[in-house]
């Protein structure tokens, strides 16, 4: 009888604490609620919550993992892109703004915006005075040009980051980098006539030059302090802030760059006085620290984990929710050279047949984002809003779907195989919610999985492998490499992207209109033209119907009620905006 | 004894070269004999950009051209020797023990080790400790209370500590203590030289949990051993003789039951310093663990290499330890 009870109060003290567990993160939340706890839900995506000028304080961020680096010439994470402003000021920047504002490109280290010649091939800035590295330095423009060469050019040490300048720059495919080209000139085509003017001759027009140039690439390095793989152990800051302490892989702390001249940088306000960055914390513990009110923003943007999401979206911490668009769109490719989807009905049976909102639902609902009816996401410059192939509530019209089936001679449908990255859980359940859809219209589906570090190397990415195998459908994500049509879809779509292994052009779409449609826009001074062309390509992409969209994709973020000038930044695939972010605390 | 201790530190330094042989074979080789090409080894280090010059430039710096045994040579001698890199604009000295550069971020790896044993370390020798005392205490305090509640009791606790699993305790403890009624305000890891009572503080939670799994096994332990030892001849005879009950227990009992303890213990201990991979990951502590399996996620072979070497290392090492401390505890063992 005893040990019965003995039993039964351990019993409870372990439900006790389960229950508990169930609730915890509450503790520190309310305490602060009078200090913008008044926000409301998604407040943070068209305005600037808690508002404040006051100086001081300190910014606690934290990451549930690693990122490429924090050297802002070998990082490729859209989160470095936008933490790095705050010690490596660029060429030019996106405007640190709520809403559709913070898309537009403003002038940072440079006066004003580049200057293109009339064929967009040559473009020239020209650097503010009074720039100073942390050291007290004078920065110049040869320190910009010497940061574009070791970024783009010096793969054995530097490989994370994109290579568009080297892709761009005439005789960008010749020159072999910094560390190997000890020549004094460098890169030909980068010139720097004085130590304020820089100049790029590119080997084709490229009207969106301006949007490299917010790249952390074009933020200066002095030569003398690099050394290569190292350097990210000891940045030279060019911005506001310095590196006070660096731990690779671990943490970092940032505190005020006495040689910073806010006169020189009209766009950076600097209020806190300490930045920490915390890296490898689990993701649980950061979102219940965010909730405690301990922390003021999870680094990566991406936003809450999948079982803190329940916990957030009513009660008392959902008005300091943010659900933001990612910019990026999560969609299904249809290859053109895998039978039957070298038919074009057989392409549009899948397009009429899929229910999306079904697959929508699968990958966790309105908060992972909305139906996508077109590959550029909202937030992307360049979104024409439409819809090729609309059906009752994003649900399916089989009567359609096997019109077109009957049109492509397989009137009962076929039998094809889908494949899916096997450790992104949401993308396998979007899998199989796509596999019960498109069964309805006869249309069977083998799911086969394979892991993301090698999806695009080994598999997906490979045609050799795709047509051996078959895999005539494949899911796949894609987000801007910088926030415009030609940023986002030259990757995906132009027929110079599909590559013998590593592409991302997975439906091997290439088409000569298309491909021309890209090549004439992106030579187009005129950003309006260029803005309502991308929107034209993504109706011909459409047309084409071998890309399936299927979710625009959305972070569920939560603001701490301690966290000031809150706002995301659609620039920077829907997170805050950490140049302006401050904190009461 | 001294001649035994030579023998037992050569053969350790013999077993961590296999391991290292071993290991490296497992990673370098095992690849190619799949028919992994260098190239398409290379390309998992080039980042997003895949250019055919970035992987030749990758391939060369990372020394997969080379033949396996040259790479292994290599490695070898950079543990001894060091070796020189060119990551930059102007080679850099990697000093001994060099265990190479990540394949990833290109930084030295021994130095990254250097900043996380410590965070490894202290969590395992605080959790040893706790354990140690609680999971002994409780054993003996159930063989001698034998199907009293008091037994019951410690025996259904135990029995849970080793059935939770440790992100289940670890999270439950972090949920109330940090979170529900926060006592402590963060479990980041303070390093001791900077303030130990801080040091000791942070780190009371992992400790704890990491011991409630641990201690429970030992707790089962001495309670079998105590209860075999306690029906021998010679406990009977030592009280027949009018020893006093505590000392019976202790220095009879108990001493005969700590032979095995201490076995499982060196193992235990040695193998926790390298893989305590849970706890670390609950409770955000920067260790080898956490380390290594970033490593392994990144097919970042030289980390993995390092990691693994020095855990071997611990493990080694505390059994040779153990074996030490067997002459001490039994009276039986003797080194001749």
């Amino acid at each position: 009888m005893k040990t019965r009870r003995v039993t039964a109060a351990v019993a409870t003290v372990i439900a006790l604490s389960l229950g508990a567990a169930a609730c915890g993160g509450g503790g520190g939340g309310g305490n602060n609620s009078s200090n913008g706890g008044n926000a409301k839900k998604d407040a943070a995506l068209d305005s600037i919550v808690n508002a404040s000028s006051k100086k001081g304080g300190t910014v606690n961020l934290e990451d549930s993992d690693v990122p490429d680096s924090l050297d802002p010439g070998n990082t490729y994470y859209g989160f470095v892109q936008n933490f790095s402003r705050l010690y490596a000021r660029t060429l030019v920047t996106f405007k640190p703004a709520a809403g559709k504002d913070g898309l537009t490109v403003v002038p940072d280290l440079a006066e004003s915006l580049g200057k293109a010649s009339a064929d967009a091939k040559t473009w020239t800035y020209h650097l503010r005075s009074g720039l100073k590295f942390e050291d007290g330095t004078p920065i110049t423009s040869k320190d910009v040009k010497y940061a574009i060469e070791r970024s783009n050019f010096a793969p054995e040490a530097l490989s994370n980051g994109p290579t568009y300048f080297k892709a761009y720059l005439e005789g960008g495919d010749k020159y072999k980098g910094p560390y190997k080209d000890k020549s004094p000139d460098g890169l030909k085509s980068i010139e720097t006539p004085d130590d304020q003017t820089i100049v790029f001759h590119l080997a084709k027009p490229f009207a969106d030059f301006d949007y490299l140039a917010t790249f952390s690439q074009t933020a200066p390095v002095p030569a003398a302090k690099d050394d290569g793989a190292k350097y990210v152990q000891h940045i030279v800051s060019s911005g506001p802030y310095k590196f006070q302490s660096y731990e690779e892989g671990a943490s970092a702390s940032l505190v005020r760059n006495p040689n910073w001249d806010p006169k020189s940088d009209p766009i950076r306000k600097a209020l806190p006085d300490k930045i920490n960055v915390k890296f490898k914390v689990n993701g649980v513990t950061i979102d219940n620290n965010l909730m405690a009110d301990k922390t003021t923003a999870d680094i990566a943007g991406a936003g809450v984990q999948p079982q803190t999401q329940p916990r957030i979206l009513s009660g008392k911490y959902s008005k300091q929710t943010d659900n933001s668009y990612a910019g990026a769109t999560g969609y299904m490719a249809l290859n053109v050279n895998v039978a039957p989807f070298n038919n074009e009905h057989c392409r549009k049976a899948v397009q009429w047949a899929l229910d999306k909102q079904s697959v929508l639902d699968a990958m966790g609902g309105s908060p992972k984002g909305d139906v996508a009816t077109t590959l550029l996401p909202p937030s992307v410059n360049g979104y024409t809003k439409f819809d090729t192939y609309p059906t009752q509530g994003n649900k399916g019209d089989a009567a359609k779907a096997k019109e077109e089936l009957k049109a492509c001679g397989q009137p009962n449908g076929f039998s094809t195989t889908l494949t899916a990255r096997s450790d992104r859980a949401s993308e396998v359940a979007a899998a199989t919610a796509i596999q019960n859809s498109l069964k309805t219209v006869g249309i069977k589906v083998d799911i086969k999985q394979y892991p993301s570090g090698k999806y695009f190397s080994n598999f997906a990415g490979v045609p050799s492998y795709v047509h051996q195998h078959k895999l005539g459908m494949m899911m796949m994500a894609w987000g801007a490499d910088w926030p415009t049509g030609y940023g986002f879809l030259d990757q995906i779509i132009d027929g110079s992207a599909i590559k013998p292994s590593g592409g991302n052009n997975l439906m091997e779409l290439n088409d000569p209109k298309i491909n021309k449609a890209l090549s004439d826009a992106i030579a187009n001074t005129d950003s309006a033209a260029r803005t309502k062309a991308w929107g034209d390509i993504d109706k011909m992409v459409m047309d084409n119907a071998s890309v399936v969209p299927l979710v625009y994709r959305k972070n569920l973020l939560i603001r701490p009620t301690s966290a000031t000038n809150v706002t995301v930044t659609q620039a920077y695939l829907g997170m805050y905006d950490y140049t302006l972010l401050s904190s009461s605390k | 004894m001294a001649a035994y201790i030579i023998r037992r530190v050569f053969g350790a330094v013999v077993l961590l070269l296999v391991v290292s042989a071993v290991t490296f074979a497992i990673f370098f080789l095992v690849p190619r004999l799949g028919g992994q090409t260098a190239t398409q080894l290379a390309t998992q280090y080039v980042g997003k950009d895949a250019n055919p010059e970035s992987i030749a430039a990758i391939k060369k710096n990372l020394g997969f051209d080379q033949p396996i045994y040259i790479q292994y040579w290599d490695y070898i001698k950079g543990l001894f020797v060091g070796a020189d890199y060119k990551f930059g604009p102007d080679a850099t000295h990697c000093s001994a023990p060099c265990f190479g550069y990540s394949f990833k971020s290109h930084v030295e790896v021994w130095p990254q080790l250097t900043q996380r044993i410590p965070v490894s370390f202290s969590l395992a020798v605080g959790a040893a400790v706790i354990w140690l005392i609680f999971g002994v205490t409780t054993g003996v305090i159930s063989a001698l209370r034998k199907g009293k509640p008091v037994d019951r009791l410690a025996m259904f606790i135990a029995l849970a500590g080793v059935s939770l699993p440790i992100f289940f305790t670890g999270q439950v403890i972090n949920a109330l203590f940090v979170y529900q009624w926060p006592v402590w305000d963060s479990t980041d890891y303070v390093p001791f030289t900077q303030n130990p009572a801080d040091w000791a503080w942070h780190l009371l939670l992992p400790w704890i949990s990491l011991a409630f799994l641990f201690s429970a096994t030992y707790a089962r332990l001495t309670r079998a051993g105590m209860l075999e030892t306690m029906g021998e001849d010679y406990i009977r005879t030592a009280r027949a003789k009018g020893l006093r009950e505590s000392t019976v227990v202790a220095k009879h009992g108990l001493r005969s039951t700590l032979t095995p303890i201490v076995t499982i213990f060196g193992m235990d201990f040695g193998t926790l310093v390298g893989t305590a991979v849970l706890t670390e990951t609950v409770f955000s502590l920067q260790g080898i663990g956490a380390y290594s399996i970033q490593a392994i996620r990144d097919n970042d072979l030289p980390i993995v290499m390092a990691v693994t070497l020095v855990a071997a290392f611990f493990i080694v090492f505390c059994n040779l330890l153990v074996d030490l401390v067997y002459a001490a505890i039994d009276p039986r063992v003797r080194y001749s």
